[in-house]
């Protein structure tokens, strides 16, 4: 299977690899997919007031799901909540150039981000 | 750009040279056509056939008359399968064989049923290996075949062949074997193996593709094929169609090759095997063998690399030419049927790949590889939830999923 150029650069270069305190309560954490599926994403991201300041990501996953992940932490940092959440899967699969059995790795990465910022609220609502 | 390292023999093998250049000739001048009774062109090419047949009976303990041309595996399966169960439907409509069959078999059978003959498949144990008391318990008065393959060929495990073509004759019934992957690597005896059909195909063994055979016994018992292929009534009736000769030759060339060097090659390829997975898991931890370390193909080494996607770590060995068990890398989302005949997780079908080893692999090659996959592995697992989930002691059975 051919890889488009951009997809090949994830994979190769992952950006913002690594793991945030997920007790933070600075810190939305979002694990989305499932072993068996052979997709396991999980993203967090750092807030300072409604601003994404950071956000990291490691998946296991075929190189379409990593570079899914990989540029949705690059789109996501330095956004404000709400627009992180505007994200569609649509514009990870035409920005990546995935072909039609990957636009599952995308939805995946919008997913994380929903779920990422889901936990965060969460957790702010609880101190609230 | 230099060629990536060919490790993928049990998907196919470079043609052998010597075998090569036994079939020029039959391209060239020597072109007739055997069936062709009136001039020399047509005596050569027979004479040629007939040599051919005699180096693959030899092989595998045949005689030269019961072997039956064909264009590969699949061609020779559906002839065995199809050709039996047509013949002998009157007497059985009942056929048993593996999960872990190829695709071939199993698709072949499918079509059985549709035709109303009932199949049980049977569930390899977990090292995908069927014992003969199995088969044995599948058996019914009804049953007029059993397809238990030689050699996995995905994960390589062998099948006590033996104790269950002797169960088979005991009982009166067929014993259909594919030994494509077997056939040049283990030594194969039709007779003592009691084995009734068998197919083989050149291109598993150095030899060219689109030509094999089936083996179809003659005697104790004679067995008998509706042809699956009406025409001239080329190979005693069983399959017509103008012989493909110099692929043929090709065979005979490659079976003789393999008489010849099967221990040298078996010997070869099991220490090719051994250093590389010495080395894998010297450097790797949480990597399993996929299959039955007893009875394994020699130079097939199926590993599930667990928290990494197999399609993922493909891609980070552009230098290895491999196949994977992960679904993502075919069209289908499924991950390997054998696989998960034999009760593997999903989640570690999808973190296998399936390294070959062959007559031409060298030691410098599997060192060149092993080197690329473990630091694929290492960066991959970097990268992977799952493997820092396992490191900070979570068991991941017991996590809750959002599957999709």
């Amino acid at each position: 299977m051919a890889y488009s150029d951009k997809v090949l650069d994830h994979y190769n270069n992952p950006r913002n690899v690594g793991s945030l305190d997920k007790d933070s309560d600075a810190v939305g954490t979002g694990v989305v997919g499932a072993p068996e599926c052979g997709d396991v994403m999980k993203l967090q991201i750092q807030v300072e007031g409604d601003t994404i300041v950071d956000a990291k990501f490691k998946t296991f996953g075929c190189g379409s799901a990593i570079a899914s992940s990989s540029l949705a932490t690059e789109w996501i940092k330095g956004k404000k909540l709400d627009e992180a959440l505007e994200i569609k899967n649509t514009e990870i699969v035409e920005e990546l150039a995935l072909p039609p059995v990957k636009i599952h790795c995308s939805v995946l990465a919008e997913d994380a981000i929903k779920a990422a910022v889901a936990d965060f609220k969460s957790k702010k609502n609880k101190d609230e | 750009m230099t060629r990536p390292i060919y490790l993928d023999y049990q998907a196919t093998t470079p043609v052998d040279p010597r075998v090569l250049d036994t079939m020029l000739p039959y391209f060239r001048e020597c072109f007739g056509n055997a069936a062709s009774r009136s001039h020399a062109y047509g005596w050569e090419a027979e004479k040629a056939v007939d040599e051919a047949r005699g180096k693959i009976a030899s092989l595998i303990g045949a005689s030269p008359k019961e072997i039956v041309f064909t264009s590969g595996s699949t061609e020779s399966i559906n002839l065995a399968l199809k050709g039996a169960a047509e013949m002998y439907g009157s007497r059985g409509r009942h056929i048993i064989t593996s999960q872990a069959e190829h695709k071939a078999v199993l698709d072949t059978c499918k079509h059985l049923e549709k035709q109303g003959f009932e199949v049980t498949y049977l569930a390899p144990d977990d090292k995908g290996r069927h014992s003969a008391e199995q088969v044995a318990e599948a058996l019914r008065d009804d049953t007029i075949l059993v397809a238990i393959m030689w050699a996995n060929n995905e994960i390589g495990t062998l099948n006590p062949v033996r104790e269950i073509g002797a169960l088979c004759h005991e009982r009166g019934v067929l014993y259909f074997c594919d030994a494509t992957q077997a056939v040049g690597k283990v030594p194969v005896d039709v007779q003592a193996d009691g084995i009734d059909l068998l197919c083989l195909s050149a291109h598993k063994i150095y030899g060219p593709k689109g030509v094999g055979c089936l083996y179809v016994r003659r005697r104790n018992p004679r067995v008998r094929l509706v042809a699956q292929m009406d025409g001239g009534g080329h190979e005693r009736g069983m399959r017509s169609g103008t012989l493909n000769v110099p692929g043929i030759v090709g065979l005979g060339a490659a079976c003789e090759l393999c008489e010849q060097e099967l221990e040298a090659d078996a010997t070869h390829s099991r220490e090719l095997r051994e250093r590389f997975e010495k080395r894998i898991f010297s450097e790797l931890d949480h990597v399993y063998v996929n299959g039955d370390p007893e009875h394994r193909l020699p130079g097939c080494s199926n590993l599930s690399f667990a928290y990494v996607e197999g399609e993922s770590l493909i891609m980070g060995i552009p230098d290895l030419a491999v196949s994977s068990g992960s679904a993502c890398t075919s069209a289908s989302l499924e991950p390997s049927h054998v696989l998960q005949s034999m009760g593997v997780g999903d989640e570690l079908a999808h973190s296998s790949i399936r390294f070959g080893f062959g007559r031409p692999t060298t030691t410098e090659e599997v060192d060149r590889a092993a080197e690329q996959i473990i630091s694929a592995v290492k960066k991959l697992r970097e990268l992977s939830p799952l493997y820092e989930m396992v490191q900070e002691g979570i068991d991941l059975s017991t996590v809750n999923w959002t599957s999709h």
